[in-house]
């Protein structure tokens, strides 16, 4: 038994760890020493607690304090106060309004969040078998090997009602008997951790925060469907979610969770990871199917299924990684329990990746049916810089936007679908009042460009004309007609391509077409950008009557075209301005505006130019 | 691992090692740890306690630590905190007189009556 009284758990989740944990670890190691505390405290490094905003975030128990923005100057104030006097550092304490917050389960950020998938994620060191063991890790696994048939098991998942996490939300428990019904001497399971959604990192912090978890979620899908191997995809960016699955292997062949004759039974079974390349589109079952037999990572035709006919022909069930992290906890405590969460057709909770303007941006997990305003406002703690809210974008370049109107909607997969938008993996990200949509919607076409693997022509073709279309539109040259046609390619796309990718690739687009047409028509009838992103259709202009004719932006003007005197005041010459924005950063008294729309002297300029071509053609 | 059994023994040791996160405490040992505190000596009884813990195994008790209390005169200064119990608090605390309290107090659950310089919160 320990003698240590102090449990520090500093989050190791990418994001503190970017933000400098690793310095804050090796401070505590080395001021610890100093002072002969060591076999006094534990520190552990744990998966992503969440907050990521607030990083490096660290828990101390057993106070259960929690402190955020710690520096590894802060380290020797935390021990010497803290774990010497017991006197907890007040000012790394969260603070509401006004008044401190200590104990980390009243943070304001995790008060609506119920952690299921994401139990353990923050609380224990994934690096150690023992700990999840002790969270009654691998007793489902246990308890199902050694009491249930297959069948039975496929039943509990089916009584849960638990969804595929991935996007689609196909029933799980329809996969598994597909598989399960097929006589084949080989099958097999896979995890998809192919996570490729800017703004997304659920599956990487469950992979990296709770990796025996995974591990034992695919166990029980291969003990259900009669498989005896199993593939993690991992995509190359994740080294430390790889690290920690190989490690996760690793330790449960040298205790006997994997191998021969799991818990004294029949049942055998062997893992092993498989890095991905980079390719977004690998994150379709097909593609990454075919990525993982050495192939190009391409999709094909579906039918046949990969229940029917997946990796190298056999039987194959590729479920998402949080749909796994699901099961253990669905066969520990009952199938009853998990569907009382949700709504009626959506079971459970679901964790989102909540990114852009708001204030906690981080991981979060809520039940199925919780609104899109408790999610950004009360979880997420509302918009930060005193913006309004705009819209939120859910379910990466696959979804689609929503809008103000919308908060009150319930998340779960049909509410959202009927809206335009799909549930996804689970990327949140959420939009002030300063974002121009025909720009964001540019910006997601650009990555689905960028991503299409190009073996379908609708995809490759028609989203680079989408992409073509959109980009004139804020560069000022949108025609009339344009918004149809891209209507009318969007849902030709959607209609006809070969894969998920495609035919979810004009979402973002239809969507913001159906709810900001007055901004796609602003951008393309009056040459005017109103939120004054696109560089093109907005310009600089120098109020006279504040500015006091400093001079400073004459000087600091990298095209050397704004002139002007003390006396007279400086203007900007409209037609040499590359709109770098350097005058209104040095402007010390802030008289300078953008305004949106073209000035009619670039107009002007234009015209000539033309005029002049067509006289000399 | 070959049963259930084998599991749970892996997971009652795994426990025991994760208490200080754990919410089944049976009792909560405070020590003041203000300056008065550990020029008194807080920091070895607070020591013989995590010691006399870990020698006889109770895996229900968990010690933590406070600030200045404002018992000075009385320093060391230990609060014995039982659920639905009133606040016991043990002053002029020594090594050996942590070892009387864990024996008769923690193991026994008889108030050491000698030590105590206050009850209730």
């Amino acid at each position: 038994m320990s003698l240590k009284r102090i449990d520090l758990l500093i989050c190791c989740g990418s994001g503190c760890i970017s933000a400098g944990a690793l310095k804050i670890k090796e401070r505590f190691h080395a001021v610890l020493s100093e002072k002969g505390l060591t076999n006094e405290i534990n520190i552990i490094e744990t998966g992503c607690m969440g907050p990521c905003d607030y990083g490096p975030v660290m828990v101390i128990y057993p106070e259960g304090i929690f402190y955020k923005k710690v520096t590894p100057e802060d380290v020797d104030e935390i021990v010497a106060e803290h774990f010497v006097k017991g006197r907890p550092v007040q000012r790394l304490m969260l603070q509401d309004e006004d008044k401190t917050i200590a104990a980390h389960k009243e943070v304001p950020f995790y008060q609506k969040q119920v952690k299921v998938a994401l139990a353990n994620c923050g609380f224990i060191d994934p690096e150690s078998l023992e700990e999840y063991i002790a969270t009654g890790g691998y007793e489902a696994l246990g308890t199902v090997l050694t009491q249930m048939t297959p069948q039975q098991a496929i039943d509990v998942v089916k009584e849960s009602g638990l969804r595929g996490r991935g996007g689609a939300g196909f029933p799980t428990h329809m996969k598994w008997k597909m598989v399960h019904d097929r006589k084949e001497d080989q099958k097999y399971v896979i995890c998809n951790g192919d996570e490729g959604d800017p703004g997304a990192f659920m599956d990487r912090s469950l992979l990296e925060g709770d990796p025996h978890r995974i591990l034992e979620g695919m166990m029980l899908c291969a003990y259900s469907i009669g498989a005896s191997q199993g593939f993690f995809y991992i995509r190359a960016e994740y080294p430390l979610a790889i690290k920690r699955i190989k490690q996760a292997i690793e330790q449960a062949r040298e205790v006997g969770l994997m191998g021969k004759n799991i818990f004294g039974t029949d049942f055998c079974f062997e893992a092993e990871v498989r890095t991905g390349a980079g390719a977004f589109v690998c994150g379709e079952e097909m593609a990454l199917i075919h990525s993982i037999e050495g192939e190009r990572g391409n999709p094909t035709p579906k039918p046949p299924y990969p229940a029917v006919s997946g990796l190298w022909g056999k039987p194959t069930v590729v479920n998402n990684v949080e749909t796994l992290a699901n099961l253990p906890t669905i066969f520990v405590k009952g199938a009853k329990w998990f569907s009382t969460m949700g709504t009626e057709t959506s079971k459970g909770t679901k964790v989102f990746a909540l990114t852009g303007d708001i204030r906690n941006t981080g991981l979060v997990e809520v039940p199925m049916g919780t609104t899109l305003r408790e999610m950004i406002f009360d979880v997420g703690g509302g918009m930060i810089g005193g913006n309004e809210f705009k819209a939120v974008q859910l379910g990466g370049p696959s979804g689609g936007c929503l809008t103000a109107e919308h908060l009150d909607v319930p998340v779960d997969y049909e509410t959202l679908k009927a809206r335009g938008a799909m549930m996804g993996s689970g990327g949140v990200i959420v939009m002030d009042d300063q974002k121009c949509m025909v720009n964001v919607a540019k910006f997601f076409m650009d990555f689905c460009v960028d991503e299409s693997c190009g073996k379908c022509s609708p995809c490759r073709i028609g989203l680079k004309q989408m992409y073509n279309i959109l980009d004139r539109i804020t560069k000022g040259e949108g025609q009339e007609g344009d918004i149809e046609e891209l209507q009318r390619l969007g849902e030709t796309v959607a209609k006809i391509s070969l894969c998920g990718l495609g035919q979810t690739a004009p979402n973002p687009v239809l969507s913001t077409i159906r709810y900001f047409r007055n901004e796609y028509e602003a951008h393309i009838k009056d040459k005017a950008c109103h939120t004054k992103v696109c560089r093109d259709l907005f310009h600089f202009k120098i109020d006279k009557s504040r500015c006091i004719g400093c001079s400073l932006c004459s000087r600091k003007c990298p095209a050397n075209c704004i002139s002007g005197s003390r006396e007279d005041k400086y203007t900007i010459g409209q037609v040499d301005c590359v709109k770098c924005g350097n005058c209104q950063d040095v402007c010390p008294v802030k008289a300078i505006d953008r305004i949106p729309g073209i000035h009619s002297d670039v107009t002007a300029h234009k015209e000539a130019l033309l005029k002049r071509k067509a006289r000399e053609d | 691992m070959k049963t259930l059994a084998d599991l749970k023994k892996i997971r009652e040791k795994a426990q025991e090692e994760m208490k200080l996160r754990g919410s089944s405490v049976r009792i909560k040992i405070v020590v003041g740890m203000g300056t008065s505190g550990i020029a008194m000596g807080a920091r070895e009884v607070m020591k013989t306690f995590l010691e006399e813990i870990s020698n006889r195994n109770l895996t229900d008790v968990i010690v933590t630590q406070t600030g200045e209390k404002g018992l000075s005169s009385l320093e060391p200064v230990v609060d014995l905190i039982e659920e639905d119990k009133p606040k016991v608090t043990y002053g002029n605390m020594t090594p050996d007189k942590v070892k009387k309290v864990v024996v008769e107090h923690i193991v026994n659950g008889r108030i050491v009556s000698d030590y105590v310089v206050a009850t209730g919160n």
